[in-house]
């Protein structure tokens, strides 16, 4: 019996569950933020574009992702898709797509951002030179906007990895889920292992986003200058 | 021979490893003007923002009034109620009207009461002719109006030099006059001791009593104006000069 | 859909409502304080305290609040310290929002431009009075498009009070669906819910923003 209470940590396979949790956490995130920035990509180029109700409807979407909580994001997916639609998914599916659609929807706004605040001479002078318009998103506009934007899309990579901790909610089998399976099976003979088990994924979390969160930072400021 | 307000001693400036300015002396009595000329990049902006402490010198010594500088921070507070300085881009505050840009060096910093330092506001701005702009905001003003506002501000604090800083570099040319005549005026009227770091070199010819020349942080003229615009004694100078022309 | 039950649970909301308006707002003033005065002491760089508020800055923003929440409802109590969920919550969003209100001011007094520093110090001017007469209240400008987008972002943030049950607009929808089974209704009605507090918010924020930018900015 140890009065400290970390040896909850490493009892039997406890770390190393809470390991295979944190990669849980860490692949949903990561393939939420690739669909979402792809999607998003194509979803700000779009925005650009002079159909206003093309605009209007995308409008519209961005809008619904800024109101709706992250939350109640999940709990429309993890309801709607089977009930409604009667797709069943697993949950860490369900996480997957939720999240994307909502990195797609900020990120389409963080593109958008970036084209509008290209040069107007640029693009001109891309179609004096005879570029067709998907020419000059690719050859000109991109390339300039992702310097531009790559802060901004840093912070969301940041607040995407901060939302993975909700994912416990819809009983994905998260870092969080994990500790609270450790921190009950434990409660008997480590009354204190709460204090150490929490403050293990509170320091997971942190590791994972003070790297991305002090890049975004640097880069702030090199853009500033 | 007036009394000297200011004189500057082997002043050398470094910005990380890279020398600004080079061993720079000169000295200017009361009522004088002094025009900093230079190609761009000699250091003449650095030289004169180092006079009023906005920029720090490495080596060297400052002189006002025959009192040796100590620039701590305290020292430059006391020293730049008697430098006014104006700049390229105006910069009067943003959030403060016309009459409270003014009125704020007068009433925080030298604690006159606000109806001295409001009647003080009112002449000086009756002189430039902007009177009725008391209640405005700067966004609403023209740059020569922001400019000449800026000058008042400045002189709001009685100093004994006014430091000009590319004042009309920013300005549409149909605004320039109006800004050079009111610094001509200071000189003319009220025998103001002035350094004038300027790109106009008609104005500086017609308003300096001396030329200093500056190029890549060294003196290289200290010459009385007249000889200076028709005669210079380097041929760097007569070269920036032809520059200057069409 | 069912109009019956989506009427019927019209109070449960009309509760979950207030609670959620009233921690949100207490949060946000409480966000705005810490922000204020961490970004106060940042900005005169008060030695020590400085280092402190930056460690609390990047702890606060890179971790979820969940676990902040966590922390301070389930593993406090550990230690002695046992708060109410009510009180954590409060706590939490304090927590979490004093950090980004910081940085949102912090942003807004580095942005004042440094010719206007210049043109302060010139006509004499103490680091305090530049402080005091030029930098914050343009800076206070600069920094509201920041503060009004954290302000959404923390009312937002207070659906995952939800998970400490506190029983706001999140938790009670959840709580009636766990009861009835009948997620439409109350998962749209618990959108509604939002909108109905951040659609007009937003818009005041904008204009609010716009009024600030035109009444007292730009050269």
């Amino acid at each position: 019996m140890d009065h400290l209470g970390t040896s909850v940590l490493f009892a039997g396979n406890n770390f190393s569950r809470l390991l295979g949790g944190l990669w849980t956490t860490i692949w949903i995130a990561l393939l939420a933020l690739l669909i979402g920035l792809i999607l998003g990509t194509f979803l700000g180029m779009m925005r650009t574009f002079k159909n206003r109700p093309v605009r209007l409807i995308l409008r519209l979407y961005l809008e619904f992702f800024r109101i709706v909580p992250t939350v109640v994001l999940l709990f429309l997916a993890y309801y709607i898709l089977p009930r409604q639609l009667n797709i069943n998914l697993p949950a860490e599916q369900v996480a997957v797509l939720t999240f994307a659609l909502w990195v797609a929807a900020e990120f389409s706004d963080i593109v958008r951002g970036a084209l509008i605040s290209v040069p107007k001479h640029q693009r001109e002078s891309g179609l004096a030179i005879g570029l067709t318009h998907w020419q000059l998103f690719r050859y000109v506009l991109l390339p300039q906007a992702l310097t531009l934007e790559l802060p901004a899309t840093i912070n969301l990579a940041t607040r995407v990895v901060k939302t993975t901790s909700l994912l416990m909610l819809i009983s994905v089998m998260d870092v969080i889920n994990i500790g609270q399976q450790i921190i009950e099976a434990n409660g008997q003979s480590h009354p204190n292992g709460i204090f150490w088990v929490y403050g293990l994924i509170f320091f997971f979390y942190f590791i994972v986003d003070y790297p991305l969160s002090l890049l975004a930072k640097k880069l702030n400021a090199a853009n500033q200058h | 021979m007036a009394k000297e307000i200011l004189r500057v001693e082997k002043l050398n400036k470094f910005y990380a490893k890279q020398q600004i300015l080079y061993d720079v002396d000169f000295s200017i009595a009361q009522g004088e003007v002094l025009a900093l000329l230079g190609p761009s990049g000699s250091g003449k902006s650095t030289l004169i923002r180092c006079l009023n402490g906005l920029e720090e010198f490495s080596t060297g010594d400052l002189f006002f009034d025959g009192q040796k500088m100590v620039p701590t921070e305290k020292n430059w507070q006391q020293i730049r109620q008697k430098i006014g300085m104006v700049f390229q881009s105006y910069d009067l505050f943003s959030n403060l009207t016309v009459l409270e840009n003014i009125v704020l060096g007068p009433i925080k910093v030298q604690k006159k009461s606000r109806s001295q330092a409001v009647q003080i506001a009112t002449r000086l701005l009756k002189r430039v002719g902007l009177a009725d702009y008391l209640q405005t905001y700067p966004r609403q003003l023209s740059g020569g109006q922001k400019q000449r506002i800026a000058i008042v501000r400045a002189l709001a604090l009685h100093p004994e030099v006014m430091l000009f800083d590319e004042v009309t570099a920013s300005l549409d040319p149909e605004m320039v006059r109006g800004v050079l005549e009111i610094i001509k005026e200071l000189s003319e009227k009220d025998n103001m001791t002035m350094i004038i770091v300027t790109h106009e070199m008609n104005f500086a010819e017609q308003i300096a009593d001396r030329v200093l020349f500056l190029e890549d942080g060294h003196i290289l003229e200290n010459t009385p104006s007249k000889q200076f615009f028709v005669n210079s004694q380097t041929e760097r100078a007569r070269e920036f000069l032809e520059s200057m022309k069409f | 859909m069912d109009t019956n039950i989506i009427q019927a649970a019209i109070p449960k909301f009309i509760e979950g409502f207030k609670v959620t308006i009233w921690l949100s707002l207490i949060g946000i003033i409480g966000a705005l304080i810490v922000g204020l005065i961490c970004s106060l002491l940042q900005y005169f760089k008060v030695p020590i305290v400085s280092k402190i508020i930056s460690a609390y800055i990047e702890l606060s923003r890179n971790t979820p609040l969940l676990i902040q929440l966590f922390f301070l409802y389930y593993a406090f109590p550990v230690i002695g310290l046992k708060l109410s969920a009510t009180f954590c919550g409060f706590i939490g969003l304090t927590f979490l929002g004093g950090s980004y209100m910081s940085e949102a001011f912090s942003g807004g007094f580095n942005g004042v431009s440094n010719t206007q520093i210049d043109a302060g110090k010139a006509i004499g001017m103490s680091r305090r009075q530049l402080a005091r007469y030029v930098v914050f209240p343009q800076g206070l400008s600069l920094s509201m498009p920041a503060l009004s987008a954290n302000i959404i972002f923390l009312i937002k943030e207070t659906s995952i009070f939800s998970v400490i049950a506190i029983p706001e607009l999140t938790n009670t929808a959840l709580d009636l669906i766990g009861i009835y089974y009948r997620s439409n209704e109350y998962l749209l009605m618990l959108v509604i819910a939002y909108a109905i507090i951040l659609i007009p918010l937003s818009i005041v924020l904008t204009i609010l923003e716009r009024r600030v930018r035109y009444g007292s900015f730009g050269n």
